[in-house]
């Protein structure tokens, strides 16, 4: 059960990004998906998606292959928030946020009470209420990541796959956007983010999957990952990993390897 | 102060708009038919339900279709700068007309048919692309070769004409106008644009979907080729029969959706029913201002479209109402 990737493997262009992963992902708890740049975090959890076809093994959720899911039914189990942010057109936020309830509904029908209930439970709870009337491209960057959260949110998908979702926050908003992703794994949804604050992983993650060179290097808990060993080898950086006084876990960087 | 006004409100002036300016395109012109003249043995009346009434309807249909289109295109490709012109339709259209002009085509029939086949070769070639393209860079690559080689082919066609009067025709037949328009053009032309129009139509939820990109949207549950293949068939339909049945009318499908822009919001969807309102209010209002010209001719539609369209917009930009798009 849960989301299962089995000897996935995912090509482009004739390159091998992904490479034989098997993981399992369970619900109510929040997978980080970490490793450096170009191991393969964004292609695997597009893949986990359904959006990336499987060039051998594949992805299936509770035990369905994902590619027999019709789009629709896709997008009502599985939400996905990509990494860059783009925002063709000045949408007012909350029609953008309501974007989100787009498996939900009938298109051509007004939102139901649901649907508006949805939206203003996501704008609350990314803290973007006071937003909702203005155009997105007036927005900070900080701004924009946190609307972009909220339509995920409105969803209210059984599996949030969120790309890199604390890049453009300053510290305040990582800790609250990872509180809210928490609260969401808390409701029941299973929760995989691809991170790249070690920190923040081993602080929020229940359970890490660490990828090198398209290829799962450890996976299972994130304190048994995230070792000095296991970031020396996918990261070449010598770390000092440990606890704060008041027992916050840290990954410090210390040398290049 | 516009955003406050209800969205039905704004769509019911539209087309009020649309329905007076149909009425005064009927009683504008060289002879001015009164209200007076609708009535009893008046000798002008012939020109009204003859003449006038099947170039009102023309005009709303060609003006809707090339609104819509224009706004879908701008959604699909997510490009303020798109009209039905970049998919290449509307060349190779007219490259078919041209072709059964020179070949001494004088029916409206015959033109007509093959300005729609020179549009199915677009649309098939576009069709075909849309299983093998990843994104929509590879649409206005390919509808900017089709319009090139397509502009090339007539140029070369009308070089080989046999006489002048057949290149006169043709030149005639590019510029694109109203004029003289049957109730049998309107019958060939008007099943292809309502059933484009529809397809057109359908695209909405996902155009806003796509606003957050390719992957958001399919990760929405929108389906790429489905899309694409509404959009090309949708726009190959109601471009093909526009240009078969009028000549070239540019202009229309850029400028609309960013007129209603800030009256209606960026959100693509929102801006499709408005754009198809609006396009048929400016060309029926373009159509009533060319009869106007001094003298026994008429300015051509396609002609005055841009020479006014054009200062126009720039105008707006001038004035940052361009604005909108971000």
């Amino acid at each position: 059960m849960g989301l299962t990737a089995t000897g996935l493997s995912v090509s482009r262009a004739g390159r091998v990004l992904v490479d034989g992963v098997d993981a399992r992902f369970a619900s109510g708890r929040i997978t980080a998906i970490l490793g450096p740049n170009g191991a393969g975090k964004s292609t695997l959890l597009k893949a986990l998606a359904g959006l990336l076809p499987a060039s051998a093994g594949g992805v299936s959720l509770d035990g369905q292959p994902i590619g027999a899911m019709t789009p629709r039914e896709r997008a009502r189990r599985i939400g996905y928030l990509p990494q860059d942010g783009t925002v063709h057109w000045n949408l007012m936020v909350r029609d953008l946020v309501a974007l989100g309830r787009m498996p939900h509904r009938s298109p051509y029908a007004a939102p139901s009470a649901h649907d508006e209930q949805a939206v203003e439970q996501a704008l609350d709870a990314t803290d973007t209420t006071h937003l909702a009337d203005r155009p997105v491209l007036t927005l900070s960057g900080g701004e924009r990541a946190r609307v972009l959260l909220a339509r995920v949110l409105a969803g209210r998908p059984d599996w949030l796959l969120v790309d890199e979702p604390l890049a453009s926050l300053d510290p305040a908003y990582q800790l609250d956007v990872l509180a809210r992703l928490r609260a969401a794994g808390q409701a029941g949804a299973g929760v995989v983010l691809v991170l790249h604050d070690l920190s923040l992983a081993l602080r929020t993650a229940d359970a890490a999957l660490l990828l090198a060179g398209g290829k799962v290097l450890a996976a299972g808990s994130a304190d048994t990952v995230l070792t000095p060993q296991t970031i020396a080898q996918a990261y070449g950086v010598e770390v000092e990993v440990g606890r704060t006084a008041g027992g916050i876990p840290y990954v410090l960087s210390s040398e290049r390897l | 102060m516009m955003a406050r006004v209800p969205r039905s409100v704004k769509l019911m002036a539209l087309g009020m708009a649309v329905i007076v300016l149909a009425l005064l395109s009927l009683v504008i012109g060289k002879v001015w038919v009164p209200a007076s003249g609708w009535f009893g043995d008046d000798p002008r009346w012939i020109i009204i339900p003859q003449l006038r009434a099947p170039r009102a309807v023309l005009g709303l249909l060609l003006g809707a279709s090339l609104g819509l289109s224009g706004a879908v295109l701008q959604g699909f490709l997510r490009n303020p700068l798109a009209d039905p012109a970049v998919l290449g339709v509307s060349a190779t259209a007219a490259l078919g007309a041209v072709a059964a002009i020179l070949v001494g085509a004088t029916g409206g029939a015959v033109v007509f048919g093959a300005a729609m086949v020179g549009a199915a070769c677009a649309m098939a070639l576009l069709a075909a692309l849309s299983w093998r393209a990843e994104g929509v860079i590879t649409f206005v690559l390919a509808g900017t070769v089709l319009a090139s080689l397509s502009g090339a082919l007539t140029v070369f066609l009308i070089a080989i004409a046999p006489n002048p009067y057949v290149v006169a025709s043709v030149m005639d037949w590019l510029m694109g106008a109203l004029t003289d328009r049957s109730w049998d053009d309107v019958a060939r032309a008007a099943p292809a644009m309502l059933a484009g129009g529809a397809m057109l139509l359908f695209t909405a939820p996902a155009l806003d979907a796509l606003a957050l990109g390719e992957d958001t949207a399919r990760s929405l549950g929108v389906r790429p080729v489905r899309i694409r293949l509404l959009v090309i068939v949708g726009t190959g339909l109601v471009v093909g029969a526009g240009v078969a049945a009028t000549g070239v009318v540019s202009f229309v499908g850029l400028v609309v959706p960013h007129l209603l822009r800030p009256l209606f919001g960026a959100r693509p969807g929102a801006l499709l029913l408005p754009s198809a309102l609006g396009g048929a209010a400016l060309v029926l209002a373009a159509d009533s201002l060319v009869r106007l010209a001094p003298g026994a001719g008429e300015v051509r539609l396609g002609v005055a479209m841009a020479m006014l369209g054009a200062p126009f917009f720039l105008l707006l930009l001038w004035r940052g109402r361009g604005r909108a798009w971000g």
